[in-house]
């Protein structure tokens, strides 16, 4: 009986993305200012990255605070792959997911061996320590960056000089996607697994949970999915640099929407990038001219007084009053 | 330069001794500290080395409150303390930085003028700069201060017993929260003395605290956290680790070596050079 | 037939504490053994020992014919050994079902199996009507049937009850020793610590008596209760003796 509710709430889950996807999906059709459009975009790479992260940072309990590193390593990969080899830029962004995921085993296998705040710390300063190498590395364009030069509209060479939709279309697929296998790995071993970790590692231990080969699952996956939203911002922009992709920033703002919406939750993500990115971006463009920092006060004061009132996320605000009405 | 950092340090490493609790906001409370120093100076032509009493005092409420106002609130979730904890007082970061930018606008400012800026002295003919000296000096009175403080005065036993066992302090009638409030007052008073004396030679900009924080923690990892001694001996080995560092690479790569040593060292020992497990 | 666990000769040193001396310990397949002692004797220590937390300084321990002092904790799990913590473990931000089909995961990685195991274990220990909850929101004494259920999931040969009757009130405690008793009668065996004698005599086949880490006197409960080497041990803590 239990199992047929279990299995219910699992279904409703999809059919609630399979309807929100049709909707985004038709949004182009109506909106049709650039700037608007714009902000979608992000905001859809935002929540998949952000659900990327979550993979590691929220059901696995693992606080990263350095995924800048596998954000830029995919759009560096991508990016230097494509200019200076001429490879493909949708196989620039497997070979970027891949490397990263490579890189977060290596170090996932001496950091996760840290606890709580060694191990944020870690990820800062592993993440900071490659920002300042590429700063400095001359052959991937050291501060200058790199700039892929769009000539033609092209789905081969994914890159678009008058229309916004393609990249929104690609955002609308890679949230979904990262979404999808989040829903997926949620009822699998290793979601359990995850879960166990970070409430109490002793006990998964004894309860036959392999802790340290799941950390390092978690930290593979997600390394992987958040490069290919790298590769793709570095497509959508078209120019990097290291602070436009590598810079401690991006560690923020791909953790802060799981933090907002829900942590370690499959829908926090989705629910904190539709509130958080527009209103970044509507801040720093109201505000932005007169004084910058706003939106900063804008962020900070909400993932503070969200980790204070509402430590499990926006989303506890929905189940919680969903409980009651259901009492 | 690395006594300095010991110091910025310290206030940190005794947060963390007291509560099992990291301020993700350290920087800030230093860039903070800076500003204080250099509006000091603007307005009133106070000297940084007069203003660090009133830097220190100003940071102790400054500290207290936050405390008071914020970490209070993040220590009682019922799951995931870590957590909540890292994020509330990173929030906080973030918002001061918001702050700063927005009302001390981004710009870089400096103090110009002030006893000991630019001056440099000759020892054994090695021209050492002043002002980073006398920062050198007044760290170690510091240190020295401290540590009598703690071992030495009713206060100071208070807060190495709550370290030990919050619990049965609490039986005794010590008041936790105001001793955890005065540890937060203290820890932040110190990175206000380390603020004031970087203020002299040491551009203020709202950023400024980013990579001391960063350097804070590498200096309280070293040292262990919760260790006033470990804070002392770390920030010296991490300003030897900076000057070697470069010796061998460009100066925009000074940090990597910072970096890499915190790598090292929690890599071989999880819980610092000098940290009990 | 060899017995189920064994240990031979195991020491374990902290520093210059000698926390285990010499401990040969066997308990045979379907037997309930409780391993007893006042405070500071060891018992714990030699729990965690069998359980795979730490190897010992010296010394073997055999399941099943097998050595397995080397063996971590996560696999010793899966070759049979199941057990509970003494200050509860739950997972907190998980609920019920789903802190017990962790349990499960040993054996399967069919959701769908590992569900109705689950479901199986929660109906057997008296918990299914708290499935949807969340494990923090339990009663300790509900905390604790959830450590058991979650151990039981993994389908051990033997389970490890640290303390699992300590502190309850005398209806709880008797629902949980009645538990135990199904739980052996499914054919698993059971080695429980427990520092109140009172509660467990009548309940374990066997009884093992620690002091200052060696093994005091083994045997009966009856009779155990009665050596005078094991009062003396107790003297002092003799409330724990009961009369």
């Amino acid at each position: 009986m239990h199992d047929v509710t279990h299995a219910i709430r699992r279904r409703r889950d999809l059919i609630v993305a399979a309807v929100l996807v049709a909707l985004a999906a038709c949004v182009p059709l109506f909106v049709k200012d650039v700037y608007v459009q714009n902000i979608m975009v992000l905001t859809l790479m935002y929540a998949g990255l952000s659900q990327s992260w979550n993979i590691l940072g929220g059901y696995c309990g693992q606080i990263s605070l350095g995924h800048a590193l596998y954000f830029g390593l995919g759009a560096y990969v991508t990016a230097i792959l494509l200019t200076k080899f001429g490879v493909l830029p949708w196989f620039g962004m497997l070979a970027g997911g891949l490397i990263s995921a490579l890189i977060a085993l290596a170090l996932g296998y001496p950091t996760f061996r840290l606890g709580g705040h060694y191990f944020a710390i870690a990820t800062i300063v592993i993440a900071e320590i490659a920002y300042l190498l590429f700063l400095n590395w001359d052959w991937a364009g050291a501060a200058l960056g790199i700039d892929m030069m769009v000539r033609e509209d092209s789905w081969l060479k994914f890159q678009f000089l008058r229309s916004k939709l393609p990249y929104f279309y690609f955002a609308l697929f890679f949230a979904l996607a990262a979404w999808l296998v989040t829903w997926w790995l949620e009822n699998s071993k290793w979601g359990y697994w995850w879960r166990a970790v970070k409430d109490n590692p002793d006990a998964a231990e004894s309860l036959g949970v392999v802790v340290f080969k799941s950390k390092m699952g978690a930290g593979a996956i997600s390394a992987f999915l958040t490069a290919i939203g790298g590769a793709f911002y570095a497509m959508f922009v078209s120019y990097i640099d290291p602070d436009a992709v590598m810079s401690f920033q991006f560690s923020l703002l791909i953790a802060l929407p799981a933090v907002v919406g829900g942590i370690g939750t499959l829908w926090g993500p989705v629910l904190g990038a539709a509130i958080l990115i527009p209103l970044t971006e509507l801040t720093r463009s109201f505000i932005g001219g007169s004084g910058r920092g706003v939106d900063l006060i804008v962020y900070g004061g909400l993932i503070m007084l969200i980790s204070l009132t509402r430590p499990d996320g926006l989303l506890g605000l929905f189940s919680r009053r969903k409980k009651e009405v259901a009492r | 330069m690395g006594l300095l950092y010991g110091l910025i340090a310290v206030g940190l490493s005794l947060i963390f001794g007291l509560m099992n609790i990291v301020n993700f906001a350290h920087g800030e409370f230093l860039m903070l500290a800076m500003y204080g120093a250099f509006f000091l100076f603007a307005f009133f032509a106070i000297d940084p080395l007069l203003a660090m009493p009133f830097v220190a005092a100003g940071m102790f409420v400054f500290g207290a409150a936050v405390y008071l106002l914020v970490v209070r609130f993040a220590m009682r979730a019922k799951t995931n303390v870590g957590m909540v904890q890292i994020f509330a007082t990173f929030g906080l970061a973030i918002v001061l930085r918001g702050l700063a930018q927005y009302f001390f606008t981004p710009d870089y400012r400096s103090i110009q003028h002030s006893w000991l800026g630019g001056k440099t002295i000759s020892i054994g003919g090695i021209f050492l700069p002043v002002p980073q000296l006398v920062g050198a000096l007044l760290a170690i009175v510091a240190f020295g201060a401290l540590y009598f403080f703690i071992k030495r005065t009713d206060f100071g036993r208070a807060l190495e017993a709550t370290r030990e066992d919050a619990g049965a302090v609490a039986l005794v009638g010590i008041d936790q929260n105001r001793v955890f409030a005065l540890g937060w007052g203290l820890g932040s008073a110190l990175v206000g003395l380390a603020g004031a004396i970087m203020a002299t030679f040491f551009y203020i900009y709202p950023d400024v605290g980013a990579s001391f924080a960063l350097i804070a923690y590498v200096v309280v990892a070293l040292g262990g956290f919760g260790s006033v001694f470990g804070a002392f001996a770390g920030g010296i080995l991490v300003g030897l680790v900076e000057a070697m560092t470069a010796l061998m690479l460009p100066p925009s790569l000074k940090a990597v070596g910072i970096y890499a040593v915190y790598l090292l060292v929690v890599f071989i020992r999880p819980r610092g050079l000098f940290g009990s497990i | 037939m060899t017995a189920l666990l064994e240990t031979r000769g195991v020491w374990q040193r902290f520093g210059g504490l000698i926390a285990n001396s010499d401990v040969s310990i066997s308990v045979g397949r379907g037997e309930i053994v409780g391993l007893i002692g006042p405070n500071g004797a060891g018992k714990s220590t030699l729990f965690n020992l069998i359980a795979g937390v730490r190897p010992p300084t010296q010394g073997t321990i055999w399941l099943d014919g097998e050595d397995v002092t080397a063996t971590p904790a996560t696999e010793r799990c899966q070759r049979g050994i199941a057990r509970t913590f003494q200050v509860v473990k739950s997972f907190e931000t998980m609920t019920v079902v789903d802190n017990v089909i962790v349990g499960a995961l040993v054996r399967t990685t069919d959701m769908r199996a590992a569900r109705r195991k689950a479901f199986e274990v929660l109906e057997f220990t008296g918990l299914a009507a708290r499935a949807d909850v969340m494990a923090s929101e339990l009663i300790p004494s509900e905390k604790r049937r959830l450590e058991v259920a979650r151990a039981l999931a993994t389908e051990p040969k033997l389970l490890l009850l640290d303390e699992v009757l300590t502190g309850l009130t005398p209806l709880e405690a008797q629902t949980g020793v009645e538990l135990v008793r199904r739980v052996r009668d499914t054919g698993v065996t059971v080695l429980m610590v427990e520092h109140v004698m009172e509660i467990v005599m009548p309940l374990v086949d066997r009884a093992i008596v620690l002091d200052l880490g060696k093994v005091l006197v083994e045997g009966k409960p009856a009779d155990v209760v009665r050596d005078p080497k094991v009062i003396a041990a107790y003297l002092g803590d003799r409330h724990a003796v009961g009369s």
